[in-house]
């Protein structure tokens, strides 16, 4: 009852979140947007650049890829030099070398995966300075991304697809700062610590014992971190930790942040396109999968935990306990675990490690399905249209026409581009898993034994390489395998998509458009998304289902079996 | 390439100063003026409510209403630092099996009965709360070892079970440090007095 009526609250929450954050989207990214236009132009004078004019796709990309990389350098410096730098009051010393590359690579494409724990290993500054600017700054490159594409389908014989600093910098101040801000206040105010102040030492009459309390700057880290998809922790534990998410309420508003971006960009997408119902149509398909793997995920975590179970010690009524916080419950846990992992997000509210089977299989589902479900910021929109393109080729292919989508012919190229973008990600995690589970460095990751070992480097890498950074935490990362394999899996799942993406962007902006003729498939209709869902769960589910049976499977089938 | 690297360079320097700095300080500022106890960790003598401690059990059995485990983990002396969900056991594991069965037996002797969040690892390993009925079930242990009556000290958990917010968001809990500050204050012939 209580789970029916927060998802009541969330669909209400997030439509309004869909029509007034989406056309909000569509007016800033159209430039109709200058509030803040005092701050705006002397940044472009700084940078040397004119916001009126616009790139061609190759510019675009060469850009994105200029900024992304000096991005990953500062912020590699700010985690090797910490210790000499300010904001530090724990003492800490430089991160070492692997761990900074992965971490550095993790944050600037805005996966947040964490070979480190944050509290006592990053300083006060490089959380601020290093992760939570990446974190506003990929989220916005990410939404520049697919806002490039869908001007792509928009624009008729245009040699440009936008500029990419004026996006960058709008997305941030118009879109990200504002509402993370908002947010913070009210995180703080239900007990979201938010302090340079250092740890505090209480020794607590009552027991004799001291208690050594890690504080930080962490509320409105929190927000964006929810917001931009990010999902790396100031803690270790991530949204778990009572400084991070005290309250029901911060849960429930993560939630909200975390969709509110990638569901909106829907409508976004509907009104620059010129028909929101080809909005409606992507977002159904999203709204269906999102459903079914977060049912599969809240109903596996209301059951017992086996090994709990196994025990024979306790009555376990409220469902599976083990790693999640009494003031949440396993349902709520469940429900914000899958919307962080489906949108890519990756931050916990409790350990997905020990989730039960189903729960993890639910979890990995979504990351497998290539993050669409809703996605990233701007990555969850631009992967569903490159699969868009697929369904409408396969439509073709199947009443022998050329497939048109929004207008625009689909011909050779741009299926070469969508396909390869597609099967990016696939490739590299059964790869990298591959080699990992042949390598004796590989197979020390794992802190469990059977096939749950086989499911925390599957899900490492499927996280990885899809962005996503949530964790089935048992697997020890941080080791010079593990970073350098993850920070390969992390810049392909990001780079090696978004520059077709924007390829795509550019061919289809230079096209005209073909008049609607009796013939052409109308991809506002249930039918399309129907075909839409069943395009991403084939490719998904015929890459992935056989390494998924080695893992959550063989463990959900071992009945009365523990490893 | 070094047409993009000027831009590259300046965007990431106003970035960094406007989302690193301006926005994390601007954000501590007005979190210290408008909600000073809850952004410095609501903090208070015994220590935060919102981070689990560990009650020691003495001779005479618990004289505390004992949290989520693992105690012992939690509470160490001035230097010593906690990482917080570092306790990851996947839900066929002969490990936590045992962890499970090994806490249990412990309670028993204790005099508790052993609750679901009595025997499993919270997310954060910092968890400030149990499930009102883990707290029940603790009540007569904790009246024997402290010599009170029982039904004073179940009146005090039905005192301090903070219901979902709002009626429906999260799950009914109690907070254990408020509920052992609370036990002070119960005498042996009457109730608690009326709940803070």
């Amino acid at each position: 009852m209580d789970l029916a009526l927060t998802l009541v609250l969330l669909l209400l929450v997030l439509a309004v979140a869909w029509r007034f954050l989406g056309s909000y989207l569509a007016a800033v990214y159209d430039g109709r947007v200058s509030w803040l236009g005092w701050f705006e132009r002397p940044v472009y004078r700084l940078l040397g650049v004119d916001p009126e004019r616009e790139q061609s796709w190759q510019r675009y990309t060469g850009s994105l890829a200029v900024f992304s990389g000096v991005a990953i350098l500062i912020t590699y410096a700010i985690f090797r030099f910490q210790g000499s730098l300010p904001f530090n009051p724990q003492h800490l010393g430089a991160v070492p070398p692997a761990l900074s590359w992965n971490t550095a690579v993790s944050f600037v494409t805005n996966t947040n995966w964490q070979n480190y724990a944050g509290e006592s290993t990053m300083s006060y500054l490089s959380q601020m300075v290093g992760l939570t600017v990446q974190q506003f700054v990929s989220a916005s490159v990410g939404i520049a991304v697919a806002i490039a594409l869908v001007r792509g389908f928009a624009r008729k014989g245009s040699p440009t697809i936008g500029n990419f600093w004026v996006d960058l910098i709008r997305g941030v101040i118009y879109v990200l700062i504002p509402v993370a801000f908002i947010a913070g206040i009210v995180f703080v105010g239900q007990g979201t610590v938010q302090t340079l102040a250092g740890p505090a030492v209480i020794h607590n009459p009552l027991t004799g014992l001291s208690q050594v309390i890690l504080r930080g700057p962490v509320g409105f880290m929190e927000t964006i971190k929810q917001l931009g998809t990010n999902g790396g922790g100031f803690f270790n534990a991530n949204g778990a930790h009572p400084f991070e998410d005290p309250t029901a309420l911060t849960l429930f508003l993560s939630i909200v942040l975390l969709l509110a971006i990638p569901v909106a960009l829907t409508y976004t997408f509907g009104k620059m396109v010129g028909n929101i119902r080809q909005g409606v149509a992507v977002l159904a398909a999203m709204i269906v999968l999102f459903g079914a793997w977060t049912a599969l995920t809240v109903y596996a975590e209301s059951q017992p935990n086996p090994a709990v179970s196994a025990a024979h010690a306790v009555a376990q009524h409220q469902g599976n306990m083990e790693g999640k916080e009494a003031r949440f419950g396993p349902q709520q846990t469940a429900l914000y675990n899958a919307a962080s992992t489906e949108t890519s997000t990756g931050s916990v509210a409790g350990a997905n490690d020990s989730f039960n089977p189903l729960g993890g299989l639910g979890l990995l589902a979504g990351m497998m399905m290539g993050e669409v479900s809703p996605g990233g910021v701007g990555s969850g929109l631009y992967t569903i249209l490159l699969f868009a393109l697929l369904a409408v080729f396969i439509g073709g292919l199947m009443i022998g026409r050329t497939p048109e989508y929004l207008g625009k012919k689909i011909q050779a190229p741009e299926v070469k581009l969508a396909s390869f973008a597609v099967l990016v990600m696939p490739i590299t995690v059964l790869v990298l898993t591959a080699l990992a589970v042949s390598l004796h460095a590989g197979r020390a990751g794992p802190s469990n034994a059977g096939p749950h070992a086989f499911s925390e480097i599957l899900y490492a890498f499927t996280s990885q390489g899809n962005n996503n950074g949530s964790a089935f935490a048992g697997l020890n990362g941080n080791t010079a395998f593990y970073n350098v394999t993850g920070s390969i899996a992390m810049l392909i799942g990001r780079f090696a998509i978004i520059v077709p993406v924007l390829a795509l962007a550019g061919v289809l902006a230079a096209k005209h458009t073909v008049p609607e003729g009796l013939g052409t498939f109308k991809t506002d209709t249930p039918l399309f998304t129907g075909i839409l869902i069943s395009v991403i769960v084939i490719v998904g589910g015929l890459t992935f289902f056989p390494a998924v049976s080695l893992g959550p499977i063989i463990e959900q089938l071992s009945r009365h079996r523990l490893f | 390439m070094k047409s993009n690297l000027r831009p590259a360079i300046v965007a990431s320097a106003i970035l960094l100063v406007l989302c690193g700095l301006a926005y994390p300080l601007a954000g501590t500022g007005i979190s210290q003026l408008l909600f000073p106890h809850q952004a410095n960790g609501s903090l208070n003598r015994y220590g935060s409510t919102l981070i689990g401690q560990s009650w020691p059990v003495g001779e005479s059995g618990p004289q505390w209403f004992q949290g989520r485990p693992d105690g012992s983990v939690l509470t160490t002396g001035p230097g010593g630092v906690i990482v917080s969900g570092t306790e990851q056991l996947g839900p066929r594991s002969k490990q936590l099996v045992e962890a499970v069965a090994k806490r249990a037996a412990t309670l028993k002797r204790e005099g508790i009965v052993p609750a679901n969040d009595l025997v499993t690892y919270s997310g954060s390993l910092v968890d400030p709360d149990i499930n009102p009925a883990a707290a029940y079930d603790q009540v007569n242990a904790i009246a024997r070892a402290r010599g009170l009556p029982p039904a004073a000290l179940r009146r005090l958990v039905t005192s301090h079970i903070e219901e979902p917010q709002f009626g429906f968001l999260g799950a009914a809990y109690v907070n254990v440090l408020d509920l052992n500050v609370a036990l002070l204050h119960v005498r042996r012939s009457a109730g608690p007095p009326s709940s803070n």
